[in-house]
């Protein structure tokens, strides 16, 4: 490894390699549970360097894993088997828009934020809209194939990627895609590498497709007597004839948390289950489609409907939203922040396995998440000092997975499989389907040199649930 | 040796942090250094770490030394992390590991004895006299000092003392305060004081002279020298409660906060806690009584401003919006608001003389900022910002083009006070 340091000492001399112990540590975590001490720190910030990086570490037999900002809730950029963190956080600046054409071309790093004030400052939109938009970086969000609130009506980051720059496992520099939106040439390789978390490739450039902004937005709240009603509500509204941006939902214990802590105007405790639905489009689409949804929701029973009058208002009401996170950590300070889809019309069977789960594992049990497209996200609050409630934990998050599954879900919505959910694969897939995987996996990278130990479960962990017992 | 530090550690601090980042863009350190080591979630994961052995203080303390201490990350934070606290507890450790820096020692020495803020600043007023500050200019005899004390004693403004005439110590109005006048304002920046006073007597505001009171304790506490600044905290709260005043009240963004902390200063100490309580329940910067009070802004000032708030007056005393509030009824000028306002410029009371390569980042990444709006002016509440400021404003060469002034002395321009 000191022969390696030096080597890329060479190229990168200006402090962006480090092995000192106070920054390895610094990229030995993310926002997950996962520690793993890695053995070099690189923040490449061109594709010759990250080209130089990859040749080099193929001769020294050295694994690399691409990073972010590091806010994966599963583990993805960790260095599970040591090696090199290659951080694209300084490779931060590279922005070029072609508004004509509506596509923006970005390297790894820029923050997801700042993709969005550069469009909206051509009157445009790039619609993924990660929670963390404010510190992930795109790459990141390319890796993990991130969502957001407006995926619903929007779409997911692979929807709105036309074109890649590819760092092969061998140091090649492919380009996937183009510019076009249309583009039906070859495998859609693009596609491919998206979501792939790092484990195919390493994305050092990409075209995004950016969309006109819409010109306003509208929001309205719904609170509920009952929890399966709400998920009834959730079908009933996109079957109005209405495509919302967002409809989100929160559990009662999320909205007592909030407004424990920060009581808000018009908003009752009692409710069972609180939606937020947002409109954008022209303005008087926007009335007129509010009144739809107004309409459709009344003949609920146990339904009361706030909409907001104006911007003001309306950010009232979402930030009872914005507020469940830091709410709900004041039952304990580990947050284990799970991410599971279901079909729609399963929302309501799924609120009630969790509060089955909750009560069977006496467990701060919480679901809020994009009820719109059933991405949903079960959140245990816990100590993570605590072993006992840890191993509770742990089977409480096996079966959540598997009630979402048997409901026709999913494993992940948004947060990527990473190190925390392979476990689980097989769960999911059948040994057929995961076999096609790994075979374009050890196609691409022979050497498993990217990304190691993430997606696919090692031998021993196949049939066994993390941590269980 | 070392495990007794570590129990000093707020390692159970470390588990309210959930490692969102979040903190990430809000820190001006990792804004321009770029590395999670000197980002407030890598510091706190570093002092988690050492408790757990799995680095040392030794590998701790570039992280630590490095912080600003401005907690703006604190602000943003989702999940409230006491990053305060972690961080303080880090510096006391850092401390008793190794000798104390010179530059704080030399700190310590002045801010503790009233003769030696005297000497300075008689030294400063000597400075400039025009005969000896053109000699001293001529023969470049501040070249013989480090580049950061050269760059900081060039930009020193002009000293001005004249006593402003405080009121007896009676109450004879329906609003009474103290006022704090703090060692580093009143060295450089005394003519803000007087004119802070004279603002509030001029809208029937009676201001009271706290004889007694001494150093706020701020730059202490940051040194890691908890005892010293418990002992001035005392000596302040035991000043206070000699008089009848509603208010405590204090141009300084930096003591302000200090001041504002007593209480969780002196939290374990059952015989002062109480006394502290109320102290802080009096403390207010100035912004907050002029932002409340129906200021005479008569006169009319056209030009066109932008506002560098201090963090400690935001992240801390959580003095957030009434400085602008002042300053947008100012007749005439124009508000711009500055890019990325709310990160620290840099100065964070000693750290651009100790910290002087990293500091001089971070303004040049301010100035930017400031070059995109082109004031005429830059506002400011604290005379470490102050001073920053001007040297952001010297180095790139905008003497000529902007101004930079404390809120207090654009109000009393307004004011028509002088």
């Amino acid at each position: 490894m000191e022969e390696l340091y030096k080597a890329l000492k060479k190229q990168l001399d200006d402090g962006r390699v480090s092995i000192e112990v106070a920054d390895l540590s610094s990229y030995s975590f993310d926002a997950s549970f996962g520690e793993y001490m890695p053995d070099i720190i690189c923040q490449p910030m061109s594709t010759e360097e990250v080209v130089h990086i990859v040749k080099l570490c193929n001769e020294y037999d050295v694994p690399i894993y691409p990073r972010g900002s590091g806010t994966s809730l599963s583990g993805g950029p960790l260095a599970v088997h040591g090696g090199l963190v290659l951080d694209f956080s300084r490779w931060d600046n590279d922005i070029t828009v072609y508004e004509n054409d509506l596509m923006m071309e970005v390297s790894p790093g820029v923050i997801t934020e700042k993709i969005h004030k550069v469009a909206e400052s051509y009157g445009l939109m790039y619609p993924p809209d990660p929670s963390s938009s404010r510190i992930s970086t795109i790459g990141g969000n390319l890796a993990e194939n991130a969502g957001g609130p407006r995926c619903l009506k929007y779409g997911v980051t692979k929807d709105y990627v036309v074109g890649l720059e590819v760092v092969t496992a061998n140091g090649d520099v492919i380009h996937c895609g183009g510019c076009t939106v249309k583009n039906v040439t070859g495998y859609d390789m693009t596609k491919l590498i998206v979501g792939s978390e790092g484990t195919l490739g390493i994305i050092t450039k990409a075209t995004l497709q950016l969309i006109p902004k819409p010109i306003d937005t509208k929001t309205a709240m719904l609170q509920f007597d009952d929890f399966i009603t709400s998920g009834k509500a959730v079908s009933k509204i996109l079957r109005s004839g209405i495509l919302p941006s967002k409809i989100e939902i929160m559990d009662k214990y999320c909205v007592d948390a909030v407004l424990s802590t920060h009581p808000i105007e018009n908003i009752t405790a009692d409710s069972e289950s609180l939606l937020l639905v947002e409109l954008d489009g022209h303005p008087l689409a926007l009335e007129a489609e509010m009144k739809i949804i107004e309409e459709t929701c009344a003949s609920l029973p146990g339904c009361k409907m706030i909409i907001a009058q104006d911007e003001q208002q309306a950010s009232e009401l979402w930030e009872v939203r914005k507020l469940v996170s830091p709410a709900i950590v004041k039952f304990g300070p580990t947050k284990i922040s799970e991410d599971t889809s279901v079909p729609i019309s399963q929302i309501p069977a799924f609120f009630e396995e969790i509060e089955r789960i909750r009560q069977a594992y006496d467990l701060n049990l919480v679901v809020f998440g994009h009820a719109g497209d059933g991405n949903l996200h079960p959140n245990i609050i816990i100590d993570k000092r605590k072993p006992e409630e840890m191993k509770r934990a742990e089977k409480a998050v096996a079966e959540i997975f598997k009630a979402s599954l048997k409901l026709g879900g999913t494993l992940s919505g948004e947060h990527g499989i990473g190190l925390f959910k392979k476990p689980f694969m097989y769960n999911e897939f059948d040994e057929a389907g995961m076999k096609f995987m790994k075979d374009v996996k050890q196609a691409l990278d022979p050497n498993n040199r990217l990304n190691p130990g993430k997606i696919f479960p090692d031998e021993n962990e196949r049939f066994v649930l993390v941590h269980d017992e | 040796m070392t495990s007794n530090l570590i129990d000093k550690l707020d390692y159970d601090a470390t588990f309210d942090c959930v490692q969102c980042g979040f903190c990430l863009p809000s820190c001006p350190t990792y804004l321009t250094m770029k590395e999670e080591k000197h980002s407030p979630r890598g510091r706190i994961n570093l002092v988690k770490y050492a408790v757990e052995g799995k680095v040392t203080l030794k590998d701790l303390e570039e992280a630590i030394d490095l912080c600003l201490g401005c907690r703006q990350c604190e602000t943003v934070c989702p999940t409230d992390v006491k990053y305060g606290d972690i961080y303080e507890s880090a510096v006391e450790v850092l401390r008793e590991k190794r000798n104390k820096k010179l530059d704080t020692r030399i700190m310590s020495l002045f801010l503790e004895r009233n003769y030696m803020l005297d000497i300075m600043y008689q030294g400063l007023k000597l400075y400039h006299t025009p005969l000896i500050s053109t000699v001293i200019n001529k023969t470049k005899a501040l070249d013989v000092l480090p580049e950061r004390l050269g760059n900081m004693a060039a930009i020193l403004p002009p000293v001005k003392k004249e006593k402003t005439q405080t009121q007896n110590p009676f109450r004879t109005k329906k609003i009474t305060v103290g006022f704090f006048r703090g060692c580093m304002m009143d060295a450089f920046f005394s003519n803000i004081n007087d004119l802070a006073i004279k603002i509030l007597q001029a809208h029937d505001i009676q201001v009271v002279e706290i004889k007694q009171q001494t150093c706020c304790g701020a730059l202490q506490h940051h040194a890691g020298e908890m005892e010293k600044s418990k002992k001035l905290a005392k000596l302040n709260i035991e000043a206070l409660e000699k008089y009848d005043v509603d208010y405590y009240v204090n141009a300084i963004g930096g003591c302000g906060a200090s001041l504002i902390e007593y209480d969780h200063l002196l939290r374990d100490d059952e015989s002062w806690k109480a006394r502290a309580e109320k102290f802080v329940g009096k403390v207010r910067d100035i912004s907050v009584i002029l932002d409340n009070i129906n200021l005479n802004l008569d006169i009319p000032i056209n030009i066109k401003a932008t506002y560098q708030p201090s963090c400690h007056l935001q992240n801390v005393q959580h003095v957030f919006n009434e400085p602008e509030k002042i300053i947008q009824r100012i007749k005439g000028l124009d508000y711009k608001v500055l890019p990325e306002k709310d990160i620290c410029c840099g100065s964070a009371g000693i750290y651009n003389i100790v910290n002087y390569d990293a500091s001089m980042d971070i303004l040049d990444r301010k100035m930017s900022h400031v070059k995109e709006v082109e004031p005429q002016l830059i506002i400011t509440s604290n005379p470490g910002c102050h001073l920053q400021m001007l040297l952001g404003v010297k180095k790139e060469g905008l003497e000529e083009n902007i101004k930079v002034k404390h809120i207090v002395e654009v109000v009393a321009e307004a004011c028509g006070i002088r």
